[in-house]
């Protein structure tokens, strides 16, 4: 990463560890349960919130001196719908099992505070190219945390990894059974929340 | 820094102006192929719900589907008597008005036997609408296949409808009783006692999806019950 600059490169990593949006700043709690089912959602998800989380900050951030103080949420909101509708058209003609499988939660992205959020905090205030890396990083920190928690959930829920089967067969001869909770909500949180908790005693991170 | 009304009005206008437009050639341009992938999906769910594999050293291809449909399958109207309505197309069927005729696709290898009867189904679960397809063998009374094509259940819960494992369970069961009366077929809540002696139509539930099964249980009998004067024509062998 020798071609970025020192703040490049502190704007892109911050996110995926120091400052992780959904540890951290506790934000995309809704779609980090609702696709973690199954790792090939979570990565596809992940995909689809980097390309809208980058061009959202970029766009935002190349009119984000014209953007009418009054109406900059209504305007950052309507790049990010735009955004995430062109995602769905894309996916729907091209990779349409997987937009059958993601079904509503790729229009949901609309709603992850962290599109907003980096909208908000972030794109208004910055150039457009570091705009760009601060939402690849952020899409970054949001999909490793997806993909952990819905590895964990994947494999005691439905003792599979992306679709291969883990758990051998003998287990479940045995009298082992997978654990229905992982796949239900409540599943998620608390993976979720064990994460956020070795995160933070791992970084010493305290509430201020 | 506060902007006059009529520069946040015009910048207003002029962003959504520009979305519109991006997003309208977005959707036209993909239309045609967003289509496409709807009706080879719903010619590949007909086809798998009557029993053609796809096997995984030849994918089927959008060709593939095409050919298999266009020499094995054959499609029909029939009305509310269970009689098959002479020179319509499946195609004609106007969904919103014409609620008494019915699509059939009937699964014909190239002028042999009838191999088994295709229809649509389609009904809410707990957050959608589900699509799907429910086939019975030439007997008119034994299940040959069910696939869904369209849903949006929770993804690992009521989303496991259009899953092997599931659907699986609805092969070689029997939509009559034994003295011939129609019963339907029957979503339990966890695994289906095989002892009862109502085994023969009940079919394992989805754990954590009992709306979704509730649902379907409902969908699925009524759609049955549409096109039982056919299935009893079939069952009688009387002319269709």
């Amino acid at each position: 990463m020798a071609f970025l600059s020192k703040k490049s490169q502190t704007v892109l990593k911050d996110p995926l560890m120091n400052n992780n949006p959904i540890t951290l700043q506790v934000l995309g709690i809704c779609s980090a349960l609702a696709v973690t089912v199954k790792v090939d959602t979570a990565v596809i998800m992940t995909l689809a919130v980097i390309f809208v989380l980058s061009m959202s900050n970029t766009l935002i951030s190349l009119i984000r001196n014209f953007i009418p103080a009054r109406v900059r949420i209504i305007i950052q909101l309507a790049v990010i719908a735009s955004l995430v509708i062109l995602c769905d058209q894309v996916l729907r003609a091209y990779m349409y099992d997987m937009s059958k499988q993601l079904s509503v939660f790729v229009g949901l992205i609309i709603t992850n505070c962290i599109v907003m959020g980096r909208a908000e905090a972030f794109a208004m205030q910055n150039k457009p190219g570091q705009a760009f890396l601060d939402g690849v990083g952020n899409a970054l920190g949001y999909g490793i945390i997806l993909i952990a928690v819905s590895v964990f959930r994947e494999i005691l829920g439905s003792g599979t990894l992306y679709g291969f089967q883990v758990i051998p067969t003998a287990f479940y001869e045995s009298g082992y059974v997978n654990n229905g909770l992982m796949v239900l909500s409540p599943g998620a949180f608390i993976i979720l929340g064990l994460i956020i908790w070795i995160q933070r005693t791992v970084y010493d991170v305290e509430e201020k | 820094m506060q902007q006059s009304n009529s520069y946040t009005l015009i910048f207003t206008g002029i962003v959504t102006v520009i979305l519109g437009f991006l997003l309208s050639i977005a959707a036209t341009s993909l239309k045609e192929q967003q289509e496409l992938n709807v009706a080879i999906d719903i010619k590949r769910n007909i086809l798998r719900s009557l029993d053609f594999q796809e096997s995984q050293d030849e994918l089927w291809t959008t060709e593939i589907i095409q050919t298999l449909f266009d020499s094995n399958i054959v499609s029909f109207v029939i009305d509310e008597t269970g009689k098959i309505v002479d020179g319509m197309n499946v195609e004609d069927i106007d969904t919103k008005s014409n609620s008494m005729l019915a699509p059939v696709y009937c699964k014909k290898r190239e002028g042999k036997e009838i191999e088994g009867y295709a229809i649509p189904i389609s009904g809410k679960g707990l957050w959608s609408t589900l699509y799907g397809y429910f086939a019975l063998e030439a007997d008119g009374m034994t299940v040959k296949g069910i696939k869904f094509y369209k849903h949006g259940e929770t993804p690992g819960l009521g989303g496991e409808v259009d899953k092997e494992w599931f659907t699986q369970n609805f092969i070689g069961k029997r939509i009559v009783d034994e003295e011939g009366n129609f019963v339907g077929i029957q979503v339990v809540r966890g695994k289906v006692d095989e002892s009862s002696k109502n085994a023969y139509h009940q079919v394992d539930g989805i754990s954590g999806a009992t709306m979704t099964s509730k649902g379907l249980n409902n969908f699925l009998m009524n759609d049955l019950q549409k096109y039982e004067p056919f299935f009893k024509r079939i069952r009688t062998n009387a002319s269709i």
